[in-house]
Order: C-alpha cells, then structure tokens, then sequence
C-alpha cells in the first residue's frame, strides 16, 4: 500500500517550531556525518566523543573553542548581513588576510614609536580599511560589469593568498627570521593582551561583541537595516521604494569586509604575532563561518551561539586530527554535511507534509 | 623554436582539457535552470576516486568510469536539494563543494605519496599525427583530450538540435510552459544535475590519472570555480567552451615559460584568477541582458505556483 504524501505550505512558524526544526537538522547532520566516518573505517562514536571532549569536555579545550570563535562570530556576522542582501560573499578568508597584511603594516612600521593604546586602535582601523576595500572589489564589480559575486569573491581568495606569500617571502621577510618566509614579530606594543593560561586576546573578543552588537541594532532597528532586508526579500521592490541598490551593496560588502579584516587583525596581534602563510594565518574561517552565519539564520545576535558551536567543532576536529590521524580537511565534512542539512530543514520548516494512508492516521511526522 | 611552439601549443591543450570536460557539464547543467557550484568538490572527488580505483585495478579506463559514477552519485545531494527541496541554490552548491573537499581528502589520505605505475599514455592518432607542426599538436594527445572535443561537440549538438535538447533548454528558460507541455522538470534538471556532475567527476580523473599519476589534497587548486566562470564565458554554449578551456590552458602553462624571467612564483600563480576576473569583467562591458543566460537560472521551480 503507497501512503499517499501530500505537502502544503505551513502558514505560521513559531519559534519553537524553527528550534525543533534546526536542532532535528544539527542531529540528522552529525548522523550522516557518522554514517561518512564509518565508511571510511573511523568509528563514529569514538570519533564525535573525541570531537566533544576535545572541545567542550576540558578548560583547554573550552579556551581553546572560544579563542576560535573570536574570528567566526566577527566574519559570520558580516557575512550575516551580506547574505540577508542575497550577495553571495564567499571571499571573507581573504578579506580577513588583507585585514591581517594592512594591519600588521601599520604594527611593523608605526608601532615601535607609538604606545599600546594608540597603535592598537590604529591596526584594527587598518585592518577594517584593508578587509574593506578587498571586499568593495567585487561589490563594484557585480555593479557595474554585473559579475557573480561568489566567482569574483572566490578569485579574490586566490589571489590574496598569493599576494601574502608573495610579500613574506619576498619584500615583508623578516629579518630575523633566519629565511623563514615569515615576517618580523610585530613590537611589544602591537600585541594583544591574552587572558592568563589562554590564547583568548580579549581585545578582539570584546571588538567582536561590540560589531554584534552594532550591526543586531543597525539591522533590526535603523532605516538601512530595513533596506537590506527588502533588497534580498524582494529587489522589485526594494526598487519601487527608491532603495538606492548601488549604494546599499557598496556598504553592506564595506561592513563585510571589514569586520573580516578585523578579524585577520585579531589573529595576527593576538595569536600568531607576525605574518605567515596564508593557511596558518586562517584556518578556513572564512569558509566556516558561510555555515555560521546559515546556522545563525543571518541574526547577528544568534551568530555569537553559531560560532561558539562552530569553534567547538575546529577545536574537536583538531583534537581528532591527531589522535585518529585524520586529514585537516575532514573538517569541511562537517561543514558540508551540516550545511546540507540545514538546508533541508529549511524545507520541512515550510512545508507541512501529511501522510494519507489507511493505516497511519492524520498526522505530522518528525520533520527529519 | 618548432619545438617550443609544439610543446606550449600541446601543454596548453594538455591543460585546458580539464576546464573543458568540467565546463561542458556546468553547461548542461545550468542549460536546465541549476546553477551548480559544487564542482571544485566533485572534481576533487573524481580525483580520487579515480587514483584509488586505479591503484587497485591497474585499469586507468575503471578508474575513469569510476570518477564519472562517484560525480554522479554525490551530485545527488545537489539534486535533492535544489530541485525536490526547492533550497537556494548558491548555498546547496557551496555545501556540496565543502562536502566533496571533505570526504576526498578523508578518502584520499592513505594514498598520499603513492604514484600510480602508469598513467594514461597519449596515443598518437593514425596519418593525422603525421600533418606537420599540427598533426603533434592536435593528434598526439592524452585521450581525455580527444573525448573532451568529441563530448563537447556531441553536447553542442544534443543541446541545440535534438528534441531532448529543446526540453532541457525550455526547462532552464520557462519551467511552467514546459511542464505545460507534459515535460517532466524535475526529471530533466535531476539527469541534467547528474550529467554534470559525471562530468565534474570525468575532469577529476583527468588531473589524477592523466596529467598526473597521484592524488594530493587540493590537487584541483580552484579549477571547479574557473569551470563556472568559463561556463559564462562560452555563453552556455559548448562550442565557445572550448575556446574558453584552451585559453585558460594556454594561462596555466604562462606561468611556467614566464618563471625563468625572474617573476615570482606567488605573482605568477595569480594569473588564471586574474584572467578569471579581466575576462568577466570584458563580457560584463558588454550589455549583460544579451548574455543569453537561461533566463530561470537559479531559481527553484515549485509546481502548480505561478
């Protein structure tokens, strides 16, 4: 007997029902996830307790997930606004590296005659303005050559990688770094204070506090925030209200790009203490927090929650990198399979699906 | 001087195969209304699919066959997502990318290092290879090269001259007229999605078990994303694909004969993405609306909704 499906749009979301439907996607996401695992001969249960112990299940690890989410919650708020615009800004990894070379500029050059407090604003200004003008790039260029953003953003990836390790093993090399292809340490003042027995550079926590905080406002309460939204809703719209697309665009990728680049400050004075490859200034976070910023449904409040959890799952995959001896890109395992399931989710969110069959009566199955 | 312009003519071709097996089937794919941004992952999982096939069965054309149906089976995912689930698009395809980057480096780990013992030879075409300076060029090649034209023009010709060709094109221009017809939509964009992906997952092959012979990490080095650029820079169209495939081929070998001059690597390394950005940017300077892309690109089709 073939139950007859039907589906129907649901009328109302309640919040509650979005909770159900997002933690049903996260659980069905991390089983798929341990259904990959197991195919490959890693045994999933050993390898998701690892995950969790090796994030959340010590003080390292619980240091060591909110030092990584330093960077996730700054880009995957920018990223938050970008995508409630619908522009598709996937070249967030190296505005956070323009942020991290204009940033350690400033520190190289200004900081060894300039006390902490002033050049420490001053580089996270700098880093702001380097992730921002990398990020106008492609809004331009989609505005006037109307070029796919997700293209341009990605090429930019490319090139920016390029361009930084151009520089360190070329002009930026330090001098006493021994040929390293590193640049010198940034002076005592350009570096960013840790909480004790920790990698946490407060500094950066509270600057990224603060940007959530900011842009939840802008979004939520000002004129412009109510022009994003109505320009990804709805652009025929946003058209015949006299929203100003150009200008809306140019802006959004400004703040998405800079607060990116905040970030890429934020790892270089707080973490690493001078420029290196691209691959260890950024561990992909600007690939991750696309998901952070998913998970979050583009609420800028939502994303600090998003990219704790997030954090946690670097942190654990790091954890069982090395004890499972497992490659450092199984990481995008997670992120794809949670993403896809988010997305999924998103259907059931929608939709009312009913089975009409003899035997089942009336009623909603679980949305997974 | 013969023989330098014989071996960057063939490395060029040597090169661009790759692009232009992926290109065709982002072709197909976005012929049909889906914008699939998966391929950099499934090109990655046709890579190693491919080597690891290979490396057991010592057969390179199992090996191929077996890229093709890995491509196929996790485009699934894409498939079900952004034609049955109706998602965006852009975000399913990111997924699918940072799925296929995933499990292939997973998949892939304990074959890092190992070298397949042979990779596919080139095969010199009878009596063709013989024309002189051209017949090198042309008709001493790998065969993916020679199957990489034959399936762009099969594509070509499947797409603007057959009925099936109609469907899949009217399918990505107006999905409700073509479900008016009693066309299937959303059989014609799964088995578009599918064919793409088979060949996302053939240009996988291409780099493991023909231009080279192992697998490492990251070996397709942001080819799936210049396949989608090329993809509008041949205007949907797998005859341009071709000429796109071999002038971003011709800029990957740049790189190399421009080494010796001094220029550095990382600066050198910029040039296919730049190229990317400088040929978007020249179509863009065109008027964008007589691009002719399928005018319901990206958009999820509900049925029975206006």
């Amino acid at each position: 007997m073939i139950p007859i499906i039907k589906i129907t749009n649901r009328e109302k979301i309640t919040p509650a029902h979005q909770m159900m439907t997002l933690l049903f996607s996260i659980m069905a996401g991390l089983f798929a996830i341990g259904l990959i695992f197991l195919a490959f001969g890693v045994n999933p249960v050993f390898a998701m307790m690892k995950i969790f112990t090796g994030s959340f299940g010590s003080m390292y690890g619980i240091k060591e997930t909110v030092t990584k989410a330093i960077p996730l919650i700054l880009i995957g708020v920018g990223l938050a606004i970008a995508f409630r615009a619908k522009f598709w800004n996937i070249g967030a990894e190296s505005q956070l590296l323009m942020g991290a070379i204009f940033g350690t500029w400033v520190g190289l050059n200004w900081g060894p005659h300039l006390p902490a407090p002033m050049i420490i604003p001053l580089m996270f200004l700098a880093g702001f303005i380097g992730g921002a003008l990398w990020g106008l790039i492609p809004a331009f260029l989609k505005i006037r050559f109307s070029i796919n953003e997700v293209i341009s953003t990605l090429m930019m990836n490319y090139i920016c990688a390029e361009f930084l390790t151009f520089l360190i093993v070329g002009p930026w090399k330090g001098k006493t770094k021994f040929g390293f292809p590193y640049t010198d340490d940034l002076p005592a003042s350009a570096i960013l204070g840790v909480i004790p027995g920790s990698r946490i550079h407060y500094v950066t926590l509270i600057v990224a506090l603060l940007v959530v905080f900011i842009l939840g406002v802008i979004i939520y309460k000002t004129r412009f925030g109510y022009e994003v939204r109505v320009i990804g809703e709805n652009p025929e719209a946003a058209r015949y209200a006299g929203i100003d697309f150009f200008r809306t665009t140019l802006i959004i990728m400004a703040i998405s790009g800079g607060v990116a680049g905040l970030a890429g400050v934020g790892e270089v004075a707080g973490i690493h203490h001078y420029l290196s490859y691209p691959a260890s200034i950024s561990s992909g976070y600007g690939f991750t927090a696309i998901i952070v910023a998913w998970l979050a449904k583009l609420n800028p409040f939502f994303v600090i929650v998003a990219g704790i959890f997030f954090a946690g799952i670097l942190v654990g995959g790091d954890a069982i990198q090395i004890s499972l001896g497992l490659p450092a890109a199984t990481v995008q395992i997670f992120n794809g399979t949670l993403l896809v399931f988010l997305i999924m989710g998103d259907y059931f969110l929608k939709h009312r699906i009913t089975f009409k069959n003899n035997r089942m009566p009336h009623g909603e199955p679980d949305p997974q | 001087m013969e023989d330098l312009i014989v071996s960057v003519a063939q490395r060029t071709l040597i090169a661009g195969t790759p692009l232009l097996i992926g290109t065709i089937g982002e072709v197909i794919c976005e012929r049909s209304g889906i914008l699939n941004l998966g391929v950099e992952g499934v090109m990655s999982i046709g890579a190693v699919a491919a080597f690891v096939v290979t490396f057991y069965t010592q057969n390179l054309w199992l090996g191929l066959m077996a890229a093709v149906l890995a491509g196929m089976l996790i485009s699934i995912i894409h498939a079900v997502a952004s034609v049955s689930l109706q998602s965006n698009q852009v975000v399913s395809g990111l997924a699918l990318t940072m799925l296929g980057l995933g499990i292939s480096s997973l998949a892939g780990k304990p074959y890092v290092g190992k070298s397949l013992t042979e990779k596919m030879n080139t095969v010199a075409i009878p009596f063709l290879s013989d024309i002189p300076i051209l017949g090198k060029i042309l008709f001493v090649q790998s065969p993916f090269f020679y199957m990489a034209i034959v399936l762009a023009l099969a594509a070509w010709f499947i797409l603007e001259h057959t009925e099936l060709g109609i469907k899949i094109r009217s399918t990505g221009e107006n999905p409700k007229a073509t479900e008016a017809q009693g066309i299937n939509v959303s059989l014609i964009r799964y088995g578009c999605i599918l064919v793409g992906g088979g060949f996302s997952g053939m240009a996988g092959a291409n780099l493991s078990i023909s231009y080279s012979k192992l697998w490492i990490e990251g070996m397709t080095a942001g080819r799936g994303w210049i396949v989608i650029a090329l993809t509008i820079f041949a205007l949907w169209n797998p005859m341009r694909a071709m000429i796109g495939a071999f002038l971003f081929g011709g800029i990957f070998v740049m790189q190399y004969l421009l080494q010796p001059l001094g220029i550095s690597p990382s600066l050198l390394a910029m040039l296919p993405y730049m190229a990317t950005l400088l040929v978007l940017v020249m179509i863009g300077i065109k008027d964008s609306k007589k691009l002719n892309a399928p005018a319901m690109l990206g958009e999820p089709y509900k049925r029975g909704e206006r």
